[in-house]
């Protein structure tokens, strides 16, 4: 009775199940199952996809979220699409070269990065971003006002700046300070050219003579220029080695090709994030098993099988989530048990067409491919309009940084496809596991006895007496 | 079969009832904007060393300067505190050495002093111009997906007479069911201080994306009746299909409903008004699936509307051909 097909499906979705379940596997089972006695795991490692644990967004691990806006000054010249894709290549150097990791930065609609740095309190990520090393060469005017010391390239007056250094400074004991040695790059050897010629030609005590270098608009060093220089220089007057260090390091990583202001933020404590996890797991649970009690007792042996496909559901959806890997929010755990609820009712509309083929007296075989031939366009329908409006929020999503709603949006189109695929093929699979058994000739456990007390009745009759 | 078609008065003017309490509730109280969509600073704080009091900690809010504080209870001993967009966030061009200790600093420092250890929990500031795009935003997704599922229901169900009703009233079924959540946040604003923030959001989009799977579902049972049977009266064709999903709407919506209760019964402090949102928005998009979408759909069939305002105006009506038919 039991077609090969089908006993084939039944090993594939056995097999997918047991690689989910210990790909899911938390590694310390005892933080979010009862009791003690549960084997240690540490997930599954594939390659490059080792993960031993699921990627949690801010609200559910602790860190910081900040929005970061350039604003151009009006008569901004520059192509502000480049300074942007500059700025996160600029942002991203810097988080990485603080050995920060996984964190996240993405250019958002128009002028927009938004920053997420997980496990690091609001002021340190400030701080880490904020360090902009905007480098600014300096050099007083006829009246010793500090002015943007320029020169000529390709006849075009450029201030010089941090831009024009080679990213390969280092840090260096100079006398009882600290300097950081630079190369410049060929633009900036000509500036600096320039520059010093123009400099040098005044005596030490003529504060012409200064090369000034600010850092953020504070003045970092100030030297008399002795010589004409070139492709090479030294920042001097670090009062320490880790803050020469540190600045060769913001160098290195580049100074912000256009000015980036905080315009949201946000930060969640760790605890904080632990707690709503916990919450989460447990909530789901709960309600995983309350789920599963309703099915068995409305729809019993289907039921049965409907919860055993809900297992299969759950573990196959958090190991997509941990494989993908999809970075789970508060919100995106709304959307995990919507799409519970999606793929219980596919489910349901299956049984509930099931049960009337029973009713009309069909065998358990041809009531299974009736049910769920006459369930699917409702369930596609259904399915596809949710897709269509994930689709349509992750985008306005990306378009907005909202990455609230992208989260919502992802776990929940995820859940969707593989809820359908659940549906069609782990729950009928179940089903047909039983043709043949003595189970499926039981109508009791079908909750389909009406067959025998009104015989194959016909609505059609019922709605033509009406 | 039951004659749901037959009573869709009843159901159209509960659901315009309940449409109108949300609207007046709206437009009574209005909505209480959270930080996201007016621009601030809110952050969580839980007392460790000793028990607070709400008007204490407004009294001390007040005494740092922060008259415009709002103090909200948010589980024991702890307190979610809203004020306006605090100095925090250094602007990054003009940052230079260590940052400046922000405002928010200084209002620890001042509540530390006054009733010993807490923990913030966290922290969230929002500038100007961010809020004001994050309405325009949410509206602007919530009518995109409209009218994306508008034109998907209007291709599956082609082969029907007028495919296009069934999508809008998909769609009116979803503003009722969007509008009564509307109206719930006024109430839960007016009496339990509840913002509209970004749990808001997230509950509408998962409230709208329950209501069309619901129409949806009762549309394709009416799509496959009047399939079998082209020569199906209209309403009899809503009433069987009706009577054939009413098992599934009420078990779909008792699955959610289960995992929701269980959820807030167990799930943390800050996450239950939202639970609760999605509660009242799951039995609304299974009440308005079969009450709201269905009924607009017999309704519009029947030329209801017309009738009504013929007889509004005092001119003769049609007779009741449709019940006759049967």
């Amino acid at each position: 009775m039991r077609s090969t097909t089908t006993v084939l499906l039944f090993l594939f979705v056995t097999a997918l199940t047991v690689f989910s379940v210990i790909v899911v596997w938390p590694s310390s089972p005892d933080r979010y199952l009862p009791g003690s006695f549960w084997p240690e795991g540490r997930g599954i490692k594939i390659g490059d996809w080792e993960r031993e644990t699921m990627r949690l967004g801010l609200d559910l691990r602790g860190g910081s979220y900040l929005v970061l806006e350039a604003n151009p000054p009006a008569d901004y010249q520059g192509d502000l699409d480049q300074a942007m894709d500059g700025a996160k290549d600029v942002v991203e150097r810097r988080v990485n070269e603080f050995g920060v990791s996984e964190a996240e930065i993405q250019r958002t609609s128009g002028n927009r990065l938004t920053v997420q740095v997980p496990g690091l309190p609001l002021a340190d990520a400030q701080n880490l971003i904020g360090k902009t090393a905007a480098l600014q060469f300096m050099t007083y005017d006829d009246q010793t006002n500090l002015v943007p010391a320029t020169g000529v390239v390709e006849g075009q007056t450029i201030a010089m700046t941090g831009a024009h250094l080679k990213n390969n400074t280092y840090p260096e004991r100079s006398g009882t300070t600290y300097a950081v040695v630079f190369e410049t790059t060929s633009t900036g050897s000509k500036l600096l050219e320039q520059i010093t010629t123009r400099a040098v030609q005044y005596p030490s005590t003529d504060p012409r003579n200064f090369l000034v270098v600010e850092l953020d608009g504070q003045v970092l060093s100030e030297a008399a220029v002795q010589s004409v220089i070139t492709d090479q220089g030294r920042i001097t007057g670090q009062p320490s080695f880790t803050e020469a260090a540190n600045l060769s390091k913001q160098l290195n990583a580049g100074a912000l090709p256009i000015p980036l202001q905080t315009i949201q933020a946000r930060e969640v404590s760790a605890t904080l994030g632990e707690d709503s996890v916990l919450d989460s797991v447990k909530a789901g649970q709960v309600g995983l098993l309350a789920v599963m009690l309703f099915m068995i007792l409305y729809y019993r042996l289907p039921g049965v099988l409907a919860s055993a496909a809900l297992i299969v559901y759950t573990s196959v959806t958090l190991a997509v989530f941990k494989l993908w890997p999809v970075t789970l929010t508060l919100s995106g755990i709304a959307a995990f048990v919507l799409s519970i609820g999606i793929a219980v009712d596919a489910n349901i509309l299956i049984f509930e067409r099931m049960k009337e083929e029973l009713r009309r007296g069909r065998s358990l075989g041809a009531a299974i491919d009736i049910g769920f031939s006459r369930a699917w366009s409702s369930i596609r329908d259904s399915n596809v309009s949710t897709l269509i409006t994930c689709l349509i929020l992750y985008w306005f999503g990306s378009q907005f940084g909202a990455s609230l709603v992208q989260g919502f949006a992802l776990t929940l189109a995820i859940g969707v496809g593989i809820s359908m695929f659940s549906a069609i093929t782990v729950t009928r699979t179940f089903l047909k596991m039983l043709l043949g058994t003595r189970l499926a000739k039981n109508a009791f456990l079908f909750n389909a006895e009406e067959i025998r007390r009104t015989g194959p009745a016909t609505r059609a009759v019922t709605a033509k007496g009406e | 079969m039951l004659d749901f078609a037959g009573k869709r008065w009843w159901y159209l003017w509960v659901s315009l009832a309940m449409v109108v309490v949300a609207a007046g509730a709206l437009a009574l109280w209005g909505l209480k904007a959270g930080i996201e969509f007016t621009s601030g600073s809110s952050f969580t704080v839980e007392f460790t060393e000793r028990t607070v009091e709400q008007s204490e900690l407004r009294q001390a809010m007040q005494d740092l300067g922060h008259a415009e504080a709002r103090v909200q209870g948010a589980g024991a001993n702890t307190y979610i505190i809203r004020t306006a967009e605090l100095e925090n966030a250094p602007s990054l061009d003009s940052a230079s050495g260590p940052a400046q200790p922000g405002e928010i600093d200084e209002i620890e420092r001042g509540l530390r002093e006054k009733f010993g250890a807490f923990n913030r929990e966290d922290f969230s500031t929002v500038s100007g111009t961010v809020s004001s795009e994050i309405a325009r935003f949410a509206t602007l997704a919530v009518g995109a997906a409209a009218i994306a599922i508008l034109l998907y229901v209007w291709v599956m169900f082609r082969q029907l007479p007028k495919p296009w009703r069934y999508g809008t009233c998909a769609i009116i079924a979803l503003l009722h069911d969007a509008l009564i959540i509307l109206g719930l946040f006024a109430v839960l604003g007016r009496f339990r201080g509840t913002e509209v923030d970004t749990a808001f959001i997230t509950a509408i989009l998962t409230v709208i994306g329950f209501s069309v799977h619901d129409s949806i579902v009762v549309f394709d049972r009416i799509r496959e009746t009047l399939s079998n049977d082209p020569y199906i009266p209209f309403e009899e064709a809503v009433n069987a299909s009706m009577t054939d999903t009413l098992a599934r709407s009420i078990n779909t919506s008792l699955v959610v409903v289960l995992t929701v209760v269980a959820m807030m019964l167990i799930g943390g402090e800050t996450i239950r008004n939202f639970l609760l949102v999605l509660l009242v928005g799951i039995v609304s998009g299974t009440y308005s699936s079969i009450g709201v979408a269905a009924q607009v759909l017999v309704a519009w069939e029947n030329g209801d509307i017309g009738k009504f305002w013929r007889r509004l105006r005092g001119e003769p009506g049609e007779p009741e051909t449709a019940a006759e038919a049967v």
